[in-house]
């Protein structure tokens, strides 16, 4: 399954909606495109998740990257993950950097 | 940016892109459009790298390393265009089979990379594997990236360590622990808090490298359940964290995971070390199976008798080489790797004597290994600890060559304080050492307290609870006849074997377990508990209960309500430790510095009893340097009678106060800091039978 990708930035809230499966075969392109927002003065980083089947740890480490070289400041969101994407998240600790929300609610 | 001029193939077989690798780093490294594969071998004559997609039965290709891939003694490789995260890997290695000279090459078994930094097929603790895979322990390709944000080593001085020795399967597998992943590093990582309410400041993890679960694993003659080998110390790869203890290890994900929890506990202010065994691996005397080391190079890296057999000095079959220069190398590797990778704080080594001999086995003076790691640069601030001896006869505490930099498992110091504890006659001479960081064995090299990790129980034994509970092991589930397991235990069970009814025999073992706690957090050099301890965990006297994955070794957290007074008595006294740094010093007091003195007493002040019959001693603490610190008195009377202690006079305007008297029932058994007692009688205190006391002067 290919990833689905769409990304738009209002008023400094990048909107970044994720579908399909996030591993090491796509992880580079997905990276390529959040590169586009930075310098951009993004305050807020929300990924929706709903559609978002699997995530691989290549994935997970694109979404660090976003707090890293996007904004260090800036707050990220992870907007309604299914449960095998939520567990890898949890389990690893990976999810300290990140609000976790069913819905998103800023 | 220009793209370099070696990131692209020049070779190619069977559809695979392909051109000479890299020798160092050895292992497999992402690199600009492929993985650069790398293995050394000094007796090969050739080489193949097999790939298989994850968890498929069969290889999906075989790819030899062509004869100008090879340097030296490497065979080096660059594959392009990998699905690197969804594939297993391993070579296969030709030469001799030549057991008489050291030789077993084997051309049909697919071998792991000794340096495979994360380890497929034990992924899920405890899942039945699939006995017929022809590669069961897979090597993969593996992110070493990591967002570690500030954190370092903590270099907490060892003068102010409290260490809690714990295995990560055990302390959260029982369902009483609530984990959300019961038994793995992200469990570990949700007991930080309780970690914290008990005051260490140093988890020693038994080994978390990869190991098979299931090697031996059987049925018990006697419960009929299966025996794992839970503890690990069985090395299937020494560069991979162990899979079945990562919530994620599923996922592949188990060095993240193991990350983040060193991460967390670095935040919380506790130290990791780890428990390392390079002493033998997973392997096997000659009748074991070939994992890894034995197909790529048998002859580097196993002691090997003349005749071409195993050297057993680990009691495990067979012998890691730890002074070839080859396989020194490695293990300075992974040192450095855990180290520079995973932040660690510290290692201990077990049976650490063997890596003290050379390869023929006999002991060396100044064995190459530990001073290589004593002086490495990346070690440079990494505490290194030894179990000073080993399988093969070799006992070193005292004598372990240091450098200044090795501190030594205190053998010792448990075996004295178990007797002085259970009343023998005869120990209060060298009770007097141990309580002083072992001057005897530790002084005359001029090295300090540290040098001594005080321990009275540990992993491989009773639990503190058993120890007062049993006076002989009881190992009957571990199916060999109650044979295995150390017969010399110097413990009593205070008048009933196992479990009593409350009464009597209950409340002198939960004094006994408290005086023991009270020496081990008043003496001089660095105190370990063993995970479980501080909530009187029992093991139903199995003194080994290496095999038993169960609720024999498993911690069962109720014990926290229905020991909360011994949980309660460790937490304070380990505030206690940290409150007072005379206690935490790690110079000897008498001879090296003349601002704090120790004085030894008995039931007459200034007069200690270290006669054949005495089972009492009493020392205090006074730093003539800082006038602010109080002085502190310690009284252990191991004596079935009570006594009155004449006591010293405190210093001038202080009066005595009681911080902890084993004798009386809580919640007077011990105070919070600053609120000690002050005692009425100030020139007497009298200690109950089998009790200790600890008292500090302070004005009032």
């Amino acid at each position: 399954m290919e990833l689905q990708l769409q990304m738009e930035l209002v008023d400094g809230t990048a909107k970044i909606l994720l579908g399909g499966k996030l591993d090491a075969t796509n992880a580079p392109a997905f990276q390529e495109e959040l590169k586009k927002l930075i310098g951009q003065d993004v305050t807020k980083i929300v990924f929706f998740s709903e559609n978002l089947e699997y995530i691989a740890s290549a994935g997970l480490r694109v979404m660090i990257f976003a707090k890293q070289r996007i904004g260090i400041n800036a707050q990220v969101y992870l907007v309604g993950a299914q449960k095998p994407v939520l567990d890898v998240i949890k389990m690893s600790g990976l999810d300290t950097f990140m609000t976790i929300q069913e819905t998103y609610n800023p | 940016m220009i793209h370099r001029l070696d990131s692209h193939a020049t070779h190619q077989y069977e559809g695979f892109k392909l051109r000479a690798g890299k020798p160092v780093p050895f292992g497999a490294t992402l690199v600009p459009g492929g993985v650069n594969f790398s293995v050394y071998s000094r007796y090969a004559d050739s080489c193949e790298l097999v790939l298989f997609r994850k968890h498929e039965p069969e290889p999906f290709a075989a790819i030899p390393f062509f004869y100008e891939f090879c340097i030296g003694n490497v065979f080096a490789m660059v594959v392009f265009d990998l699905e690197y995260e969804n594939i297993e890997y391993g070579y296969r290695m030709s030469g001799p089979w030549e057991p008489e000279t050291g030789h077993r090459f084997d051309s049909s078994k697919i071998l792991l990379d000794p340096y495979a930094k994360a380890i497929g097929g034990r992924d899920v603790w405890g899942k039945e594997p699939d006995w017929s895979d022809i590669f069961p322990h897979r090597s993969r390709v593996f992110f070493d990236d990591f967002d570690w944000e500030n954190d370092t080593q903590l270099q907490i001085p060892f003068d102010d360590l409290v260490i809690y020795e714990m295995h990560v399967r055990n302390f959260t597998a029982h369902h009483s622990s609530s984990a959300k992943y019961p038994g793995t590093f992200s469990a570990v990582r949700e007991k930080i808090p309780y970690l914290k309410s008990l005051g260490i400041n140093c988890v020693e993890l038994l080994p978390v490298h990869e190991f098979d679960e299931f090697e031996n694993s059987r049925l018990s003659p006697v419960t009929g359940e299966r025996l794992m080998n839970l503890w690990g110390y069985s090395n299937v790869g020494f560069f991979a964290p162990k899979a079945g203890y990562a919530a994620t290890g599923k996922y592949g994900m188990q060095v993240d995971e193991l990350k983040t929890t060193i991460k967390a506990l670095h935040a919380a202010g506790i130290e990791v070390i780890l428990d390392v065994v390079f002493n033998h691996t997973a392997e096997g005397n000659e009748q074991g199976p070939y994992i890894s080391y034995r197909g790529i190079d048998n002859k580097s890296y196993y002691m090997l008798t003349p005749e071409g057999y195993y050297y057993n000095f680990s009691g495990c079959g067979n012998t890691l080489n730890c002074n070839n220069p080859i396989v020194r190398s490695m293990i300075l590797d992974c040192l450095r790797y855990w180290v520079s990778d995973y932040h660690i704080d510290g290692f201990r080594f077990d049976l650490a004597s063997i890596l003290g001999r050379d390869q023929d086995g006999a002991p060396m003076n100044r064995p190459p290994l530990l001073e290589t790691l004593a002086f490495d640069p990346i070690l440079g601030k990494c505490k290194l600890i030894a179990e000073a001896w080993d399988a093969g006869g070799l006992y070193q505490v005292g004598s372990f060559p240091s450098w200044d930099r090795w501190a030594e498992w205190n053998g010792k110091y448990r075996d004295d304080m178990r007797r002085f504890l259970k009343g023998d006659a005869g120990i209060v001479p060298a009770v007097m050492h141990r309580l002083q960081g072992s001057p005897d064995l530790y002084q005359w090299q001029n090295r300090k307290t540290t040098a001594s990790v005080n321990f009275i129980t540990c992993h491989d034994g009773f639990t503190m609870m058993d120890l007062v509970s049993y006076n002989d092991k009881h190992n009957e589930a571990n199916g060999e006849n109650n044979a295995d397991g150390s017969n010399d235990n110097s413990s009593w069970n205070c008048g009933a074997e196992g479990p009593a009814e409350e009464g009597e025999i209950t409340d002198l073992r939960i004094r006994q377990v408290k005086n023991a706690l009270t020496m081990l957090l008043v003496s001089s050099g660095t105190p370990m508990l063993l995970s479980g301890d501080e909530m009187g965990n029992s093991q139903s006297g199995n003194n080994n209960a290496y095999c038993q994955d169960n609720e024999i070794s498993w911690l069962d957290w109720d014990l926290l309500k229905t020991h909360e007074e011994i949980f309660r008595y460790t937490k304070q006294m380990i505030a206690f430790r940290m409150k007072h740094a005379v206690l935490r010093k790690s110079t000897y007091v008498h001879h090296v510095h003349r601002d704090a003195d120790v004085s030894w007493h008995g039931v007459k002040a200034w007069k200690p009893d270290a006669s054949r019959e005495s089972r009492s001693i009493a020392f205090m603490y006074s730093r003539r340097d800082k006038a602010d610190e109080p002085d502190i008195y310690v009284a252990l009377n191991m004596h079935w009678d009570c006594h009155g202690f004449e006591l010293p006079a405190a210093s001038a305007h202080a009066f005595w106060h009681v911080f902890a008297n084993t004798s009386i029932r809580p919640p007077f058994d011990i105070t919070d800091i600053g609120r000690e007692i002050i005692l009425e009688n100030q020139q007497e205190f009298l200690v109950g039978p089998r009790s200790a006391a600890v008292l500090i002067s302070k004005q009032v």
